[in-house]
């Protein structure tokens, strides 16, 4: 509203592209008080004292088609893998199959309680119960829990086994090995259980070696926390050194997941010597990434770590299958309840769609894909690593850089092109990285495309580096201010009682 | 997608210049790759794949054949229509985490929007973006007290605090080796003031409580604040944890109350309950502990050419940046899940929330009422939201096995999780159980303890 009147403007900016205000700006109502007795809804009853009760609720009141049209205009300002091409590295933007939505919302699923008799959810632990067997069987593990609610829950959930693990043995450790090209919430997780996290570094070919982690092994080192193939997208090919080197030295061995959309039907890191291993459900096995989760990520582990596993725990008893919480060295509950169900529906349907020869064939075409970037990209971009890639890539911007062109610039003029950019400046280990994942669900085509866009660009930023730095130029909004957004944080919308203390500038809709 | 190597991946397998997909594998040890295929079911068409999981599912009983009484930290609240179709839309459910801000402005108006529900919702400065669920949301907000208020080591906790989210607490923290002291409630379901009270010493971080409580009852305001008053005269904080968050459109939202930091499950506001999960926490504190809240945040922010638009933001407090010192492990949360929520706040306003509120609670108080005339039970209580707790004479889990078989979803019997509190029944009413289902609750009660 506001200035857009007096431009003489509708609601609509432009055709399609909508400006939309924001929902608490839609209603002419007043937005304060009010009274309880109002619009026939009965008063105050004797079990509710009246001055437990709010005084008003400053929320708007809609209708239900302002709601929808509000929703849905904002949805059209969203990329999305359903919208385009999403080769966001370490993400695995894959295809999520529609009939995987059409099992999550069955009735008997999601209409039912956690706390119902066991005899009543029978089809629910079922399908828990296979769906652990099942990642169990790809990962090479003994035993999976499906609680952890994400990839950084569940490396909290393995860590606290370790320390379990650790402590039961008598011999609490202290440290744990991080190579320097882990994912941050690695070394997060670990500071949560209370380890102290040292870096090892990568050598020159982008690789854990043997030799650094030696250096670094000790008594006093509780386990190692690699992923792999690791955040370059490179197997790391000393693993099963790695993994005696720290048997041997009474440690355990952690694999971040994240990258399992390169490993699953072709190897397993349970027979590499892996001890606990996290999947995630929203990268590997195609569940919605739902615009920041939610995501799932169950944790399998080998037999030696079983009894630490969190509560509670699948378990058949007789015929029926029951929840169990009575395992005295389990580290505890993690969340509450079981896990992300409605998310584990949706990743069972999805391997039971693939079979064996499916899975491994996307993983095989992940993997094709990705390569067939890193050769089709590798004249224009800096590949600071180029042999064969898993399931991603990494280049640099070096070559651009000579024109003032960053990898930040180059992320947002492929906006114009119509694709989603890659991850940018991850890892931490190549300077103004480029992390490129296509995953298997890509066409030929749509790769080709992008590779001609990345050319175009690597053009413009030799030929006219300014259009490239000062991209976006097609997109409903041009570059944001991130640096004052952080600055002078507004977080919440002004009116209400709360947070008013910040108004947002009166600058806005020019 | 499941075609053989055709001329297309050959073309590709050349243009990379290796003679075969396994060779693209070739760096993996051959002792660690599968010589055989995977031991897995399928592959299944998508009519084979439906009507397997359709039977799986048909085992299950669910609440819209049921009656339903079972609450206790999640809730059959109705989720509108409109809701699910808004969040089915595949521009919000097939993106991620906003990082690119002028690809995503439509997840990030709407998690400023969510932002912005909650705080006027619970009354509070800021809050964060999501969290998991309420009780890994609570474990956040106590280490978020932690760094707020380091050194101190004792962590009051009600017990009328949901005993899940106990247990969650007890497990994330526990590296810290923080003293937990948790205090049993009185015997009308309440939170034990006088001994909660007494807890409150100069090393307290933070207080925490739970309103409407785990058992259903509002507590005493007066009382609650009181405590509040306690733990904020030694400077420690006060957490306030509001489960059934659909008692925001009714009571006195916890800002009031005094909390520094509110802590909340999403799920009554519109996620159906879909066995335990995936639901949502929510996180709100004052404008002053900003820079130790965990997870992500969205703000405000202008474009290049001067135009309104939302970025994430306080990036440096994360562990993409600041690895083993960030405030949070968090990286992917719920964001669907506060999108739903968003929606679903949108669509019912302050009259609708207030009318699913007093419905709920009339409904419960109308239950109640009818339950304590029944030989046998007996029901302490007398202020609740939408929860009542019943002492049985029979085996709570025997009176469920019998409701069951009449199509009744009883309430939980509490001995799951206290062995003091065997023969304890607590039972739930939303706005959608109606004067026919307490009916038939109240008839097939009176004759299964005749």
């Amino acid at each position: 509203m506001r200035n857009r009147e007096s431009q003489g403007l509708s609601e609509a900016e432009s055709g399609l592209v909508f400006r939309e205000p924001l929902v608490f700006e839609l209603s002419g109502e007043r937005q304060g008080g009010i009274p309880l007795e109002e619009k026939g809804l009965p008063g105050v009853d004797p079990w509710l004292p009246r001055d437990f009760l709010r005084q008003d609720l400053p929320i708007p009141q809609l209708t239900e088609q302002q709601v929808v049209r509000h929703y849905t205009r904002l949805s059209q300002w969203n990329f999305s893998v359903d919208t385009g091409f999403y080769p966001l590295g370490s993400c695995t933007m894959k295809y999520n199959p529609r009939v995987n939505e059409e099992a999550a919302s069955l009735e008997g699923f999601a209409f039912v309680h956690p706390y119902a008799p066991e005899e009543a959810v029978q089809g629910a632990l079922a399908l828990m119960h296979e769906l652990e067997h099942m990642l169990a069987e790809i990962t090479g593990m003994d035993r999976v829990t499906l609680q952890p609610a994400a990839g950084a829950q569940a490396e909290l959930t393995g860590m606290l086994m370790v320390r379990a693990y650790h402590r039961d043995r008598g011999n609490p450790r202290s440290k744990v090995l991080i190579p320097d090209s882990a994912h941050g919430t690695n070394p997060a997780s670990c500071a949560l259980c209370g380890f102290q996290v040292v870096q090892v570094p990568s050598d020159d070919r982008g690789l854990l070696s043997p030799k650094e982690i030696s250096s670094r092994l000790d008594q006093d080192v509780a386990a190692i926390m690699l992923t792999n193939p690791n955040t370059l997208g490179l197997f790391e090919e000393h693993i099963l050194e790695i993994c005696e080197m720290v048997h041997e030295a009474g440690g355990l061995v952690y694999c971040d997941g994240a990258n399992l959309n390169a490993l699953s039907g072709v190897a397993r890191v349970g027979d590499m010597g892996v001890d606990l291993v996290h999947l995630n459900l929203h990268k590997t096995f195609s569940t919605p990434h739902g615009g920041g989760g939610p995501g799932a990520g169950p944790l399998g582990v080998k037999a030696s770590l079983e009894p630490y596993l969190p509560v509670p725990r699948v378990e058949k008893a007789g015929k029926l299958l029951g929840l169990k919480v009575d395992f005295p060295k389990s580290i505890g509950r993690i969340k509450a309840f079981y896990g992300h169900f409605g998310v584990l529906v949706r990743a069972y349907a999805y391997l039971l769609s693939q079979g064996p020869a499916g899975l491994k064939e996307a993983t095989q075409k992940a993997v094709l894909n990705a390569n067939y970037l890193r050769v089709a990209l590798r004249d224009l971009y800096h590949l600071p690593y180029d042999r064969l890639c898993k399931h991603e890539c990494v280049f640099s911007d070096r070559n651009q850089a000579r024109t003032g062109v960053q990898a930040l610039d180059i992320a947002k003029r492929l906006m114009d092109y119509g694709f989603h950019p890659p991850t940018i400046y991850f890892p931490l280990i190549v300077k103004g990285a480029l992390m490129i994942e296509p995953t298997e669900s890509e066409t030929p085509e749509t790769l080709e495309r992008f590779v001609e866009a990345m050319r175009s660009i690597a053009r413009e930023a030799k030929e006219e580096p300014e259009k490239v730095r000062s991209a976006p130029h097609l997109t409903k909004l041009g570059r944001l201010d991130e640096v004052t957004a952080a600055r002078r944080p507004v977080l919440v919308a002004p009116g209400g009682q709360a947070g008013s203390s910040r108004r947002e500038p009166s600058s806005e809709h020019p | 997608m499941r075609q053989p190597p055709d001329e297309r991946v050959k073309r590709m397998l050349d243009f990379i210049g290796v003679k075969s997909l396994e060779e693209l594998f070739r760096e993996i040890p051959e002792q660690a790759r599968l010589s055989r295929e995977l031991d897995l079911p399928g592959p299944l068409l998508e009519w084979e794949l439906l009507a397997h999981l359709r039977n799986m599912a048909s085992s299950n009983v669910h609440s819209l054949e049921a009656t339903h009484f079972l609450g206790a930290g999640c809730y059959d609240h109705h989720v509108f229509s409109a809701t699910k179709s808004l969040i089915r839309r595949g521009e919000f459910f097939t993106a991620y985490t906003p990082y690119q801000p002028e690809l995503s402005q439509g997840t990030l108006q709407a998690m400023f929007e969510f932002q912005s529900y909650v705080c006027r919702l619970a009354g509070m400065e800021v809050a964060n973006a999501s969290m998991y669920d309420g009780a890994t949301a609570l474990a956040e907000a106590i280490l978020m007290a932690q760094r707020l208020r380091p050194g101190r080591t004792r962590v009051v906790i009600s017990g009328a605090l949901h005993p899940e989210y106990r247990a969650v607490v007890r497990t994330i923290t526990h590296p810290l080796g923080l003293e937990l002291l948790e205090v049993e409630p009185d015997s009308s379901w309440e939170t034990h003031w006088e001994r909660v009270q007494a807890c409150i010493n100069p090393q307290t971080c933070c207080l925490v409580l739970q309103n409407p409580n785990f058992f259903g009852t509002i507590e005493d305001m007066y009382q609650l604040q009181e405590a509040g008053e306690a733990i904020h005269r030694v400077e420690g904080l006060l957490i306030l944890v509001v489960v059934e968050t659909t008692s925001l459109g009714l009571l006195r939202p916890p800002g009031e109350l005094g909390a520094d930091i509110f802590v909340g499950e999403g799920q009554p506001l519109g996620l159906p309950m879909s066995f335990g999960g995936p639901h949502l926490g929510l996180l709100a504190t004052k404008e002053a502990f900003l820079r130790q809240v965990p997870g992500r945040l969205v703000g405000l922010s202008h474009d290049s050419r001067g135009k309104r638009g939302y970025v994430l933001t306080l990036a440096t407090r994360e562990q993409h940046i600041r690895r083993e010192r960030a405030t949070s492990n968090i990286c992917t949360n719920q964001a669907l899940c506060a999108l739903a929520v968003t929606i679903q706040l949108a669509l019912l306003g302050p009259l609708g929330l207030k009318e699913v509120a007093l419905r709920s609670s009339q409904a419960a108080f109308t239950a109640m009422e009818a339950l304590a005339g029944l030989p046998g039970l007996a029901i302490p209580q007398r202020r609740i939201y939408n929860e009542f707790v019943v002492q049985t004479p029979v085996e709570p889990g025997l009176l469920n096995r019998e409701l069951l078989n009449r199509g009744i979803m009883g309430g939980l019997d509490l001995g799951r999780f206290n062995p003091a509190w065997k023969g304890k029944w607590l039972l739930c009413c939303t706005e959608k159980s109606s004067r026919e289902d307490i009916s038939k609750l109240v008839s097939s009660l009176e004759e299964l303890l005749a």
